[in-house]
């Protein structure tokens, strides 16, 4: 046998296709309508499910009638989802749903299920302890060091108070499913990041064998780390169709029903110290805060010498959270850049060298990374120059400069991929993984076509359903570092074996031969040479197939890696008589891996900072406190950036030999993390006092301006 | 064109569905109406003729040039008629109420939220969808700038904005970028792909003059 073969990446300089930017390979569809998303689907017979939700926060339900629903016009199945007893713990629960043979039969025949509640107190609003009696978890305190003595003795202490709402992700296709259940098989096409998966998880609920569930999903409109599970609406879905006698039924939820219940980001709110000396160096952090979720701060800086750490959580009657873009990174930056930018206030200092001495604090290996970053970011953003000191503008609109960090890990999932050459010289590639738009499909294929030294259009790529070898969810980042590494070793593995029938008719051992701009030829001796098609023909009858696979407690040095950090500066002018807040420029200095597509790894950067620049500057929902109903669910107030909104972005993405050699990691998250926090103290510096609130609104920057705030 | 005398329109069709015969057909009107205006419009509505609905009815779109006959409920929007009845899915439903723009086609030469107009009162328009585009294999100027400059990750907002960037190009031929971001302003992305959006609608507008100046 031969000895394992070299997986390893080929140097930066001789690639061909990784490295490249290669145009998206599901462009050409995307951009011509063509594409066919989960919720375009129609199978022959399809029903058009609806549901009915609790308009209530809280309500027990004392009873659901459907009898007129099911008689109405073109009715096939009604299931009741929450029978009485049920308690209802936010407004958009689920009751009941219809499936008809239109969309409008159904929405007429929902409308004729009749629900009565029994109406119980509610919380709905998040950013006030004070009024969250009894739906309060202490979670403790930690202490490190000697906080109380340290505080004591400070030459400074600063203090603030800081907070970052509930967000919801508000996927452009939201999420719902296509199912048909027939007899002991369920086929399945979810809107999912986990096409593997999905079924194992659909399958403890329907009692249907995992192995019966056949799931498959072309492409989806956006999840953002929604859009792992089958959900309740998965289970609906099959429900409805398995009592409609098996007819596929397509279950996606509304707008509003969308924004209530299928995507919060947990909030963070609390008060933070910061004890230090005038140098700039951190000596104590004592931080008090509440989330609905866990918030472990401080962020980054997690090896301050004295620290006292308390948190509370609050459970409020709201849409479950789900994982958003990496998960809590955002609030934690953006209280601890928050925090950091006040104590630099306070001392009259640069946050520039404050966050250089802070970072001090940060684990080991990344210290002299973010110092590098920041040094980075000043020079692009001509730093030097460009920022004043805090509140030093005069006029109606200011200008201020401000700075956040960020940490993410990204590296691989487990991926299996299988790499078939036929005696034809076709390829095929398959995984079980899913393309987000994050450019999955065209990074896989990148990689097939440098190992097999063919050009991309001679590979085949098939993903997105549960029939093929097993990868996992797309959350994390993960999905790049894994299935770079599964396609990698399928492909080398399926090319040892060409070699193997090649080897003969050049006169040489397979250990000798490589693959070459469609050609199989010997190492050093391009003379002795033969077309792909005329190596493949030498397989004979059968065809090559091979596995490869990547497996997280089996690192694969130098093929993939994780953990980067970043540092991003936002530039931005404030009306003080309007509140307005705009974006001139966004500044990203972003720490990678070896990059595979530099354009889409760069449309991930973009794409993060308009998601942040939205969350930073206009997302907010909003609650009537006494009916506990949201008000906003929609899109027309439920306030998402537009194309004018954003300034001008610009990405430092840290191409270099010393990066490469890590191998491939994850980087559609840590461009997302640092957003809130970098606006939120440019806004400070810009009108010289904090506004504590995100989203940076007219009405909280007037509020702060005009000493409205407690 | 007179859509009377096109033999394939189906008979029952009188050439009378209009917005108020459609909502004193249905007894019910849309949140954003006010009773008031309901009433007063149900009054001046004609009598018979003009009452249509609940249940579905034939109708006749002209959609890329070509008649489509069609049978929905009257109160099925453009949008959905195109998705759940034609399998045109290029427009997407996302808002449903007239604020995202995922759902933009161009009806008589305007860019429209397809979502805000109902199906039965598109009728005698022309109606210009992404699918009269050229597909993968010979793309539109427009698809292909947004294919060139990666203004797409997930891709569910592409196609209305795609739509949207044509709309505003027939009307703009050569629009300066501070003209592209109030221009298309109308259509929201969740994955951020707006830098990107912004090189392909120059691009576009570039490669349409030139292909006006070939041609």
């Amino acid at each position: 046998m031969a000895d394992t073969p070299d997986y390893s990446w080929p140097s930066m300089e001789s690639r061909k296709a990784m490295g490249k930017s290669i145009k998206r390979l599901d462009g050409p569809v995307k951009s011509t309508g063509r594409a066919k998303y989960t919720s375009d689907l129609r199978p022959r017979d399809m029903l058009y499910a609806v549901y009915v939700h609790s308009p209530h926060a809280h309500a027990r339900v004392t009873g659901v009638d459907t009898s007129d629903a099911e008689k109405s016009a073109g009715v096939k199945a009604v299931h009741v989802t929450a029978p009485a007893g049920t308690e209802v713990q936010y407004q958009g629960w689920e009751i009941a749903a219809v499936a008809a043979t239109t969309e409008q039969a159904a929405r007429v025949a929902a409308g004729r299920i009749r629900v009565e509640y029994e109406v119980l107190p509610h919380l709905v609003k998040d950013d006030d302890l004070s009024k969250a009696t009894g739906r309060t978890k202490q979670g403790g305190e930690k202490v490190v060091g000697d906080p109380d003595e340290t505080f004591k003795n400070a030459e400074v202490v600063s203090e603030g108070q800081y907070g970052i709402p509930i967000a919801n992700h508000c996927c452009l296709e939201p999420h719902g499913a296509v199912i048909q259940w027939q007899g002991d098989k369920v086929y399945a096409w979810p809107s999912t990041q986990d096409v593997t998966t999905w079924a194992t998880q659909l399958s403890p609920n329907i009692k249907v064998d995992a192995t019966n569930i056949k799931v498959k999903m072309d492409y989806i409109g956006g999840g953002f780390g929604s859009k792992f599970g089958p959900d309740a609406w998965g289970e609906t879905a099959a429900r409805l169709s398995q009592k409609a006698g098996g007819r596929p039924v397509k279950l996606f939820l509304e707008r509003d029903a969308e924004l209530m219940i299928a995507g919060n980001r947990p909030p963070a709110y609390g008060k933070i110290r910061i004890a230090g000396k005038k140098d700039g160096t951190i000596t104590g952090w004592q931080s008090d805060t509440w989330s609905t979720g866990n918030m472990p701060l401080p962020y980054i800086i997690d090896q301050i010498p004295n620290m006292r750490i308390k948190h509370d959580t609050v459970s409020i009657n709201s849409g479950p959270s789900r994982a958003w873009r990496a998960p809590n990174n955002q609030q934690l930056s953006y209280l601890t850049c928050s925090a950091l930018e006040d104590f630099a206030a306070k001392i009259a200092m640069d946050p520039i060298e404050v966050f250089k001495k802070a970072v001090e604090y940060a684990p080991k290996a990344r210290v002299e990374l973010y110092k590098y970053q920041l040094d980075k970011a000043a020079e692009l953003t001509d730093w030097k120059n460009q920022w004043k000191p805090r509140g030093s503008g005069s006029g109606t609109v200011r200008r201020g400069l401000g700075l956040g960090i960020s940490a993410w890990g990204g590296a691989g999932h487990n991926s299996n991929c299988r790499t078939t050459i036929n005696p034809d010289g076709s390829v095929l590639v398959e995984i079980g993984t899913q393309d987000l738009g994050t450019g999955t499909r065209t990074i896989i294929t990148q990689v097939a076509a440098e190992s097999l030294g063919l050009p991309m259009g001679k590979v085949k790529l098939v993903i997105g359903s549960n029939d093929l070898p097993p990868d996992a969810a797309s959350g994390g980042s993960s999905t790049v570092g894994g299935v770079t590494v599964s396609t990698r070793r399928s492909s080398v593995n399926a090319l040892a074996k060409l070699f193997e029938a090649a080897a003969p008719a050049l006169s040489a051992q397979p250990a000798d031969l490589e693959a070459v701009d469609g050609h199989i030829r010997v190492k050093g001796s391009p003379n002795k040479s033969m077309t792909w098609e005329t190596a493949c023909k030498k397989i004979g009858p059968g065809k090559i197939s091979e596995m490869g696979s990547f497996n997280r407690r089996q690192p694969a040095p130098g093929m993939n890696d994780q953990g980067v950090g970043g540092v991003q500066i936002a530039d931005v002018s404030v009306d003080t008589e309007t509140g307005l807040v705009k974006i001139n420029h966004y500044t990203a200095v972003q720490d990678c891996g070896l990059i595979v597509n530099p354009r889409l790894a760069e449309s991930q950067i973009y794409g993060a900072i308009i998601m942040g620049i939205s969350t930073a500057l206009y997302e907010e929902r909003f609650f009537d406190q006494q009916t506990g109903k949201y008000l906003n669910a929609d899109m027309e107030f439920y306030k998402l950036a537009g194309i004018g909104d954003i300034g001008d972005i610009k990405v430092h993405l840290d191409i270099r030999p010393e990066n490469d050699k890590r191998g491939v990691i994850g980087l559609g998250e840590p461009p997302a993390v640092a957003i809130c926090a970098a606006i939120g103290n440019a806004v400070t510096n810009a009108i010289g006092i904090r506004v504590p609130h995100i989203p940076m609104t007219p009405s909280h920057v007037l509020d702060a301006l005009e000493g409205r705030i407690a | 064109m007179s859509s009377k005398k096109d033999p394939q329109l189906p008979a029952e069709r009188k050439g009378r569905f209009s917005r108020r015969g459609f909502i004193r057909g249905v007894g019910i009107g849309g949140g954003a109406l006010g009773a008031g205006l309901l009433e007063k419009e149900a009054t001046a509505a004609p009598p018979a003729g003009g009452v249509v609905g609940p249940g579905a009815i034939p109708i006749t779109l002209n959609i890329n040039g070509k008649p489509v006959n069609v049978s929905v409920e009257p109160a099925v929007t453009l949008s959905d008629a195109l998705r759940d009845y034609l399998d045109m899915t290029g427009s997407k439903r996302v808002c449903d109420r007239g604020t995202c723009g995922a759902c933009t086609v161009i009806m008589n030469g305007k860019s429209v939220y397809s979502c805000t107009v109902l199906a039965i009162d598109a009728q005698g328009k022309n109606i210009e969808t992404i699918e009269g585009l050229g597909g993968p294999d010979k793309m539109h100027p427009v698809s292909q700038a947004f294919w060139n400059n990666d203004a797409q990750q997930c891709g569910y907002c592409t196609p209305g904005f795609v739509m949207a960037c044509k709309g505003f190009l027939d009307e703009h031929p050569n629009p300066s970028p501070e003209d592209v971001k109030h221009g298309l302003g109308g259509n929201l992305c969740r994955c951020g792909t707006y830098m990107g959006v912004r090189k392909a609608v120059l691009e576009a507008a570039a490669a349409m003059k030139g292909a006006k100046k070939n041609g």
